[in-house]
């Protein structure tokens, strides 16, 4: 028995702080150095103070830290809002209310802000380890949220981890049922803080010599594939992103304002059927091969060939696609077009133009000099590399081809089309990746931003835009086996793009189809989704209302189910063998007219019954004797049980 | 009018009957739950959490949202099983002095398999208990209810709740056993020295004192004192009787209400007997009591010393 209080337990302050912690700690590789220095010292103090019982700090101090913190966040983010500013500013805040709160109702709201600190965690990782670590996370916060309850004395640690865990468990299957039945919105609600998508790798509107080459070192997804039927060969694998048009001497430009009035082609073969999950890469780009014949919903085609979402990809979006591998283009070319795709800034490169105009001289027409540009990449000594050196922004094309000569995808294609252009025949950089690795345990095809690529398009008079690849020239190993392949062994590359080990590459197989399966079952799960689950099971129109009505019932079913099965175990329960045994020889004796009253103990029955029935004596003495050895004595044998279970089954008066 | 309303409304609601005999078993339709001021907040937390994934799209924040709801779900069914089906009997009660607080022992027993933690009781809502009740056993609790007066004390009905596990949740059921703490005057405070014992043959002075236990009757003497004549026997026609005392004492104590001054009010009269009886009853001393339509004879002992508080208590002035 114990007095109701509302003060803290040390021992609650000890699963505050590591509740705290777990869920602040993977932020610490994305706030400044200076607030995980600052929150581990205020967390630190809170611990010092209950170890020696120490009053709490004063409020003015704690005002004054937090009117500083407040300002170090405003001067290292530019802001107080805002994603990364608002989570610092928020540990920050929890662990100074750590060192002022003292009671247990300012407890439970800690606690709940943790909760919500877990979801912070989201906005920058929703992988599997992630998953996983933010479930022990919410198990420790919700056993801290136990040990509150008690009043007096406390349960050891393991009650407490073994009640949340039970009481998690039990939350999962309403869990799922909410997940899969809740109506899904479209978000964002509202305009989200800028900085809400930052620091995602992918391609970008721009090329500059080593912008492509920088992506090489990055093992991060792009987007999978999997495809209906055979996987079409390697070399055809072009996986169309942002085009460019404009060039200034040294960087590519894909038109700010795309013509988005839809191209014609003839396609040549059969269309290859596949489906695209698209990583977020905050931009609106989606991939498909070369040439796509189909819009993905909420999509338009520009007039070179780009598919772009309605919103940037900030989510993962999954879209069936067909493309036509074979095509010929439309000759047609306007002029605003023709004019935009031989532009060259004036008075750059001037040596590139003499070689061009010199080999198109050379050269009978526009596919033999296309030929003679290729052949002297070819043939002469130029390397491909990852690692290229740097170009001066000044005549940077001279520079690659007539000095350095050792470059990257990005290298070629842009030489490539100077000399095109200067030669007179339209052409411009397409950008996105090529080719994607095998999955042979999910059979589908995974795409890197390593495999991020840049090549080119001229313009022919008969065949319209025609692709040329520059970099299949200099090392056709890049275009048929992949970067791997194409890269000295002495080259940075990343590790897992390295095929050495074989048990590796199929661990990371392994691995990387479950993360597949992970993101299109969960992470994947919107409201399209749900709309075709719910079409699945035989619910045509899924509704709002009608989501909810199914979500109410299941939501009643389980817990109805869970409340039996809970409440079962309040029943008296059955009595131990012990006990059974006692009052079957209870009764038998009552049945013969010396019943035990509700108050008498054993041994105070037993002396009524052998003065009643002295006859029985002997064995109401020996089974009373077992049993009283049994429940009260400390030297009770295991066999003492089963004797007084024999005894009392030979009793009959 | 209305709050008449009221009453019987909340009477039928939470099943209000008066006070019960014997065990209560908190069967399910006396436990009643609500989300706790904590719950009111968690709630808010998850609509705030949901907006958040809604609008980052974060599936994972469903995920979250969507455990902890369920986890809110799962916290009432586990609060109202906290309580369920224990059994509340009453124990016995001290007896106290008006002023003091009466302690009612409630003996909670749990006949399940299921341990049952942080069961709190109170009467008042503000001052409240807690307990543990392990699976198969029985805690014994005791509630502090203020005794202002003298007089019978119900117990009154008792709230046990509990919050546990998670404190979102609020279980409670109203029990109102059907006991009573016996309240005594609240003695007089500061030493009042006690009355002066009265010779036993006192010429008819009421006042006075005896340490003598009655014994029987024998034949009037001429030269017995009136007071000792059985005047219920006389009335009945069985002659006149003398009342004979054994005991060696030749003086009794008599606690006379109208020894007490009349200006101390009928309590303050009353407080004064108490702390009279009580401090004869600490000096070994054999006293009676005579109030109004109450006379308790001389007697030495405990049993004295209950018996006259206990008429002291339960005084029906006029």
């Amino acid at each position: 028995m114990a007095p109701a209080t509302d003060r803290l337990h040390p021992r609650h302050i000890g699963w505050l702080v590591l509740a705290l912690i777990m869920v602040a700690a993977p932020h610490v590789e994305r706030v400044a150095w200076w607030i995980t220095l600052l929150a581990a010292t205020l967390l630190a103090w809170r611990l010092y103070i209950t170890y020696y019982a120490l009053h709490l700090p004063r409020k003015w101090l704690l005002l004054l830290i937090a009117a500083g913190g407040l300002g170090g966040i405003y001067i290292t983010y530019g802001r107080i809002f805002g994603r990364d500013a608002g989570i610092a500013l928020l540990v920050i805040m929890l662990a100074l209310k750590l060192l002022e709160m003292s009671t247990l109702r300012d407890a439970m709201i800690l606690i709940f802000v943790c909760y919500f600190l877990v979801i912070t965690n989201f906005l920058y990782s929703q992988s599997i380890p992630t998953a996983l670590y933010m479930l022990c996370a919410v198990w420790i916060v919700t056993a801290t949220m136990i040990g509150f309850q008690f009043h007096g004395r406390q349960p050891g640690y393991r009650y407490q981890l073994r009640s949340a865990g039970t009481l998690l468990a039990q939350s999962a299957p309403l869990m799922l049922v909410l997940f899969v039945l809740f109506p899904r919105v479209q978000g964002p609600i509202w305009s989200l803080p800028q900085d809400a998508y930052a620091g995602i790798t992918g391609l970008s509107d721009k090329m500059a010599p080593g912008s492509v080459s920088s992506l090489i070192l990055s093992d991060a997804i792009a987007f999978r594939v999997s495809f209906d039927a055979q996987i079409p060969p390697a070399n055809r694998l072009y996986w169309r992103g942002p085009v460019m048009w404009d060039f200034d001497g040294y960087t590519w430009t894909a038109p700010r304002f795309p013509y988005m009035v839809q191209r014609e082609y003839q396609a040549l073969d059969e269309p290859v059927e596949y489906t695209v999950t698209v990583e977020p890469h905050s931009r609106r780009w989606l991939f498909a091969l070369d040439l796509p014949s189909r819009l993905p919903p909420g999509s338009t085609m520009s007039n070179d060939y780009q598919l772009f979402y309605q919103t940037a990809v900030n989510n993962r979006v999954r879209y069936d696609m067909a493309s036509h591998l074979s095509y010929r283009d439309n000759a047609e070319l306007g002029r605003r077009e023709h004019r935009r795709a031989l532009a060259l800034p004036g008075n750059t490169n001037p040596r590139a133009s003499g070689l061009a105009s010199q080999m198109r001289k050379a050269a009978p027409d526009e596919r033999a000099y296309i030929a003679a540009v290729l052949g002297m990449f070819r043939n002469q000594n130029f390397y491909y590399t990852t690692t290229p050196p740097l170009l001066p922004r000044e005549n940077s094309v001279d520079e690659f081809l007539f000095s350095t000569r050792a470059g990257f995808c990005e290298h070629y294609a842009s030489s490539f089309a100077v000399l095109m252009r200067a030669a007179g025949i339209p052409a411009r950089i397409v950008t996105g990746y090529q080719g994607g690795e095998l999955n042979t345990v999910g059979n589908y095809l995974t795409v890197r931003q390593a495999d991020a690529h840049a090549w080119v398009e001229v313009w022919l008079k008969d065949d319209g835009w025609v692709r040329v690849d520059p970099t299949a020239a200099v090392s056709p190993a890049r275009v048929e086996a992949g970067v791997a392949a194409a890269v000295p062994h002495a080259e940075e590359l990343p590790f897992l793009l390295r095929g050495e080990y074989a048990w590796l590459r199929r661990a990371r197989m392994t691995w990387d189809s479950v993360a597949n399966s992970w993101n299109q079952a969960v992470l994947g799960y919107t409201q399209d989704r749900q709309r075709q689950l719910m079409r699945r099971v035989g619910i045509d129109d899924a509704t709002w209302k009608s989501l909810a009505t199914i979500m109410l019932v299941a939501t009643g079913a389980i817990t109805l189910v869970l409340a039996l099965l809970m409440l079962h175990k309040l029943r008296a329960s059955r009595p131990d063998p012990v006990s059974a045994a006692y009052s079957r020889f209870c009764e038998r004796l009552a049945r013969r007219g010396v019943a035990r009253h509700p108050s008498e103990g054993p041994d105070a029955f037993r002396k009524r019954a052998t003065t009643a029935r002295p006859e029985l004596a002997s064995s109401i003495n020996s089974i009373s004797a077992l049993y009283i050895r049994l429940r009260y004595g400390e030297a009770a044998h295991a066999t003492d049980a089963l004797q007084l279970k024999r005894e009392v089954s030979g009793f009959s008066p | 009018m209305l709050l008449a309303l009221k009453n019987r409304f909340a009477g039928w609601l939470f099943q209000l009957r008066g006070a019960e005999a014997g065990s209560i078993e908190l069967v399910q339709r006396r436990i009643f739950i609500l989300p706790s001021r904590h719950g009111m907040i968690y709630v808010a937390a998850l609509l705030l959490m949901l907006t958040g994934s809604v609008n980052y799209n974060l599936s994972l924040g469903f995920v979250l949202t969507f455990l902890l709801a369920a986890l809110g779900v799962n916290s009432i069914l586990h609060t109202f099983r906290n309580l369920a089906r224990l059994r509340v009997s009453p124990g016995r009660v001290q007896r106290v002095y008006a002023g003091d607080h009466a302690h009612f022992t409630l003996a909670i027993d749990n006949p399940g398999a299921l341990d049952r933690f942080s069961v709190g009781a109170t009467r008042d809502g503000k001052v409240a208990i807690f307990t543990d009740v392990p699976a198969r056993q029985a805690t014994i609790i005791s509630v502090a209810v203020p005794a202002p007066h003298r007089g019978i004390l119900r117990a009154g009905r008792l709230t046990l709740f509990t919050r546990y596990p998670l404190g979102l949740c609020y279980a409670w059921a109203y029990v109102e056993p059907d006991v009573s703490c016996l309240v005594y005057p609240r003695p007089e405070a500061g030493h009042v020295p006690l009355p002066l014992p009265a010779p036993h043959a006192g010429q008819g002075i009421a006042h006075g004192s005896g340490q003598e236990d009655f014994s029987g009757l024998r034949s009037y003497h001429p030269g017995d004192s009136p007071r000792h004549i059985a005047w219920k026997a006389a009335a009945r026609g069985q002659g006149l009787l003398t009342k004979q005392f054994s005991g060696r004492a030749d003086t009794e104590l008599w606690l006379d209400w109208q020894a007490t001054p009349a200006t101390l009010g009928v309590e303050g009269r009353l407080s004064r007997l108490a702390s009279w009886v009580i401090d004869a009853h600490a000096a070994g001393l054999s006293f009676g009591l005579r109030l109004p339509g109450v006379i308790l004879p001389p007697a030495p002992g405990n049993a004295q010393h209950d018996r006259c508080l206990e008429a002291l208590a339960l005084y029906q002035p006029g």
